[in-house]
């Protein structure tokens, strides 16, 4: 994973600010990763965690009242994305990184066939003929396992089912075979049988292209299924980060303790008699996140140092950080997990 | 009014629910969706009857009639032995603030030009249960159940988190006094660690208040976690019904295997090779012949004979319905999960 090979794709203190009349909303706020060749990174986060706005900041798709801090570094295969030019820029959106979005019907346009938008995607970037585009846009519709592709390519994005839009936009984002996709919640809008064969097939495609894939999602069985490593964001932080294997089997941080604790397994006899484990309280706002880490009063565990200083990303192995100062000070886990059993809301 | 606690408290038999298709205006209908195509279930007092299905599957719709909030268009609804559909507006309304409906989406689902407070009264005005003081004694009672300190009851639902604007609109329907709740995919749009939230919730204020629900989901995990019986719903039909438990260790139904299968498991150590379902569900305005599942089912016993007729839900063990001609019947099995359905 790190060794001799460069990241592909290299995220160092991002920082977004939207204006609002709230004042300054810190959405993202100092986050460093790296992506590398062919691997699948989940990010994992819930609503107001950023982690979408990370996801767009990379191909500089924030608009006003957004903006990416002086400072944040996003370079893709040794070009700066934040301060190159837009020819550039426009050379990298869609050809070697491609993206696609949770909702696809907002995501497609409406008035033209599905055929012709991705062929508009080749046309764009390559020089071609109509012809042959549109023959690599019905090839690509087959790739991507839509059935009868000719039929469908000429057919509006209203005509087809949510999975077949979902494909639809796969085959945008892969047909000029990038080398990174970024999907931020991609099968969250599709039917638990559709979803999981929109991830079967992104796991052969990414395999038979060597392609690497950024995963946004507040799923935490999509990340287990799908990625090889995990970021889990907080307040427009990372909070912790592991090899999915470790994360799952070893978490430290308190959150993402609390996150895996609170998901229902589909396993009945587990569940129905027990209650579910919950993280009391609720995400505060971009605008206001808490002094010290930003997790502390919503945390079992927290004392006065964590409402002071805000914890930095300890390194607990190679491969292994997590922003908690119980990394400093392991004893303190001992103390009673007294937020636990809480399930009121105590501020708002 | 009271039956025996036995006795199902609400009965649905053969509910269809069809809608035409127009075209034009003034258009006559041009064909029927059967979007609920003959539905059988009971769900008895203090339990919790899950109905479960992909989109476009008919829960909600299913749910709506039995509430009578869209007309069936055949079919039975009885609610504590009364005959739902036949019921005047007056006596209606009165049944009305027996039985309460969660919504999905706490965004949409609350005025937002009203405090949470005048929210939570509209039912106790509605059915003129409390006026002046004694209204607001129940308001801060219903807000203090779901959770929520009173002054809450001043706010506005902008101010509010996805998680407690979910809990107000559970206080709406509580504050009632309702027997029978139906949750159509309460938590389906919260994050994770609120979802947990409202899911205790909901356990405990049926055991506090011995509540009835029909809770609608797509979500297999939540359902494992809530549901008492569940109900697998196809294209509009109930294609299996069955203890929880026995539903989620041995499924009859081809379906409900699949469902099950397509579920991802939070475990990096148990990712597997998902028996991935090809297809998806058949268009409404063209339903295939016979069974709506054969096109996608993966079954080896499946045959021609699948696409005569169209399987009706048989008791295959005691408790247990499918709907599948391929699924023998065999009463001997699960003893330990006694039927409280009578036959459908």
């Amino acid at each position: 994973m790190t060794g001799a090979t460069p990241p592909l794709l290299s995220i160092r203190d991002l920082r977004i600010v939207f204006a609002t009349a709230a004042g300054p909303a810190r959405a993202v706020d100092g986050v460093t990763l790296a992506v590398y060749p062919g691997e699948t990174v989940g990010i994992v986060g819930e609503s107001g965690s950023g982690k979408s706005v990370m996801a767009l900041s990379i191909l500089r798709l924030i608009r006003p009242p957004g903006r990416i801090e002086p400072g944040s570094s996003v370079t893709f295969d040794g070009l700066d994305l934040v301060s190159c030019d837009v020819t550039s820029l426009r050379a990298i959106r869609g050809r070697r990184i491609g993206m696609v979005f949770q909702e696809p019907m907002t995501a497609l346009n409406p008035v033209f066939t599905v055929g012709d938008q991705i062929a508009e995607v080749i046309r764009v970037h390559e020089p071609t003929t109509n012809a042959a585009a549109w023959a690599r846009a019905v090839a690509m519709l087959r790739a991507v396992g839509v059935p009868a592709a000719a039929d469908r390519a000429r057919q509006y994005p209203h005509e087809l089912s949510g999975g077949t839009r979902q494909r639809v936009m796969l085959a945008m984002a892969l047909v000029l075979r990038p080398g990174l996709l970024i999907a931020d919640e991609p099968t969250t809008a599709l039917d638990v049988t559709v979803q999981a064969q929109i991830l079967a097939l992104l796991a052969d495609l990414q395999q038979e292209m060597g392609m690497a894939v950024l995963l946004i999602t507040h799923d935490l069985a999509i990340v287990a299924t799908v990625a090889s490593r995990v970021i889990v964001m907080y307040g427009g932080q990372a909070v912790e980060e592991a090899p999915v294997e470790e994360l799952f089997a070893a978490a430290h941080h308190p959150y993402t303790e609390g996150l895996l604790r609170a998901i229902p397994r589909p396993d009945p006899e587990s569940g129905r008699a027990g209650r579910l484990a919950v993280i009391p309280g609720t995400v505060p706002p971009a605008t206001a996140w808490p002094s010290g880490c930003r997790f502390h009063d919503r945390c079992p565990f927290a004392w006065d140092r964590c409402r002071d200083e805000m914890p930095p990303l300890y390194a607990l192995s190679a491969t292994h950080a997590s922003r908690c100062h119980l990394a400093a000070e392991p004893a303190r886990r001992t103390a009673p997990r007294a937020g636990e059993m809480a399930h009121t809301e105590p501020r708002s | 009014m009271i039956a025996s606690p036995t006795a199902p408290l609400v009965a649905a038999r053969d509910l269809s629910v069809h809608f035409p298709i127009t075209h034009g205006v003034f258009g006559s209908p041009l064909g029927w969706v059967r979007a609920v195509d003959g539905v059988s279930f009971t769900v008895s007092r203090g339990e919790t009857l899950a109905l479960v299905g992909e989109s476009g599957s008919g829960k909600t719709t299913t749910a709506r009639a039995l509430l009578r909030l869209i007309p069936a268009t055949s079919g039975d609804v009885s609610f504590d032995g009364v005959d739902v559909r036949a019921l005047r507006a007056a006596p209606l309304r009165r049944l009305r603030r027996r039985m309460q409906l969660v919504f999905q989406d706490p965004y949409s689902s609350l005025n937002p030009r009203r405090t949470v407070g005048e929210a939570v009264r509209e039912g106790l005005l509605v059915h003129r249960l409390a006026d002046g003081s004694a209204a607001d004694d129940r308001v801060r009672n219903a807000l203090e159940e779901v959770g929520l300190r009173p002054d809450f009851a001043h706010r506005y639902p902008y101010e509010l988190s996805g998680g407690q604007r979910q809990r107000v609109g559970i206080a709406r329907a509580l504050v009632v006094e309702p027997e029978f709740l139906v949750c159509d995919e309460p938590v389906s749009a919260l994050d994770v660690s609120v979802q947990a939230q409202i899911i205790n919730l909901l356990q405990d204020l049926q055991r506090d208040h011995h509540l009835t629900y029909l809770y609608i989901a797509h979500d297999l995990a939540v359902v494992a976690q809530v549901a008492t019986r569940v109900a697998v719903m196809y294209f509009g039909r109930i294609v299996e019904l069955a203890p929880a438990a026995a539903l989620f260790h041995d499924p009859l139904m081809p379906y409900t295997r699949a469902l099950l299968a397509s579920v991802l498991v939070p475990d990096p150590m148990a990712r597997r090779a998902h028996t991935v379902l090809a297809g998806e569900s058949p268009s409404p305005t063209a339903p295939p012949p016979g069974c709506a599942f054969y096109p996608r089912c993966p079954d080896p016993r499946k045959d021609a004979a699948c696409t005569t007729v169209v399987p009706p839900l048989e008791e295959k063990a005691p408790g247990r319905f499918a709907a599948c001609i391929k699924e023998p019947v065999r009463l001997a099995r699960i003893p330990s999960h006694p039927s409280p359905d009578p036959q459908p």
